[in-house]
């Protein structure tokens, strides 16, 4: 500590290795939070249900989504990051996860919701399975933190099919 | 500064940065505020900052008293043994201070 630049140095990089700890304490305290979210998707209408020419099967359908997610936000929380996945199983892949939709939740006021819509992205098979097939439905989320650890879940809804013929 | 201020000011810096940063952490976490424990900790930085950085006069009451210009030329600067060579650039500085 003997001249002006020599103190401003020091109390510089105490003070960020003191807010760098200070980021990890808060980090930690999310694990403190209890949370209990809860979900429930109804597949409204299955738009159509096509075999692409000479390929795989292609079916469109329309959701509604609704959630409560307030309990996931803490002082912590950035944003949430949740997404809904079809999951199910086929002689050729022993587990297929295709992404329906998602969205991007900023604050704990919008977490508590409800979406009639239908599919953001295209459920495409790879194959021609998709016919009386029984299929789930998961709502994931990433909790994405100001500073620290992600947490991520999900949700598992069963009791989906599809039709039996093409549409 | 003199070096009791300079090992005040050092103790002063560090248990101030502590005590803001868990007031801090404290006002954040109660008021479930990320942004007011930025807030909380940036201001106590700052102060601290100005409390112990610059030169304050308080922090140099107990100054060195170095021996006056004319005490030293009646005392014979020791002669240091070097080759005629490096004589020309080398400077040898030597002071002498009082307790």
């Amino acid at each position: 500590m003997h001249s002006f630049g020599y103190r401003l140095n020091g109390l510089l990089t105490f003070s960020v290795t003191i807010l760098a700890i200070m980021c990890a304490i808060a980090s930690l305290s999310d694990n403190l939070n209890s949370r209990s979210p809860s979900a429930e998707i109804q597949v409204m209408n299955i738009n159509w249900f096509q075999k692409q020419p000479q390929a795989n099967d292609e079916v469109s359908l329309t959701m509604n989504i609704s959630a409560d997610l307030q309990s996931l936000f803490t002082w912590n929380t950035k944003q949430l990051f949740i997404f809904v996945a079809a999951e199910y199983d086929t002689p050729k892949n022993s587990l297929n996860q295709v992404s329906l939709w998602d969205a991007i939740i900023p604050a704990k006021v919008h977490a508590k919701f409800w979406i009639h819509t239908s599919n953001k992205y295209r459920f495409v098979d790879q194959g021609k399975y998709l016919r009386g097939k029984k299929f789930n439905l998961t709502l994931h989320w990433h909790v994405m933190p100001k500073t620290g650890k992600m947490f991520a879940d999900k949700i598992v809804l069963t009791g989906y099919s599809f039709p039996e013929e093409y549409r | 500064m003199d070096w009791q201020g300079q090992k005040l000011v050092e103790q002063i810096m560090q248990i101030m940065l502590l005590v803001f940063a868990v007031i801090a952490f404290v006002a954040g976490y109660v008021l479930g505020s990320f942004r007011m424990m930025m807030i909380v900790y940036a201001g106590g930085v700052a102060l601290t900052a100005l409390i112990t950085v610059p030169n304050w006069p308080l922090f140099n009451r107990h100054p060195l008293n170095w021996l006056d210009p004319s005490e030293a030329e009646k005392h014979p600067k020791p002669q240091v043994a070097v080759s005629s060579k490096k004589e020309r650039h080398q400077k040898v500085n030597v002071v002498l201070a009082a307790e």
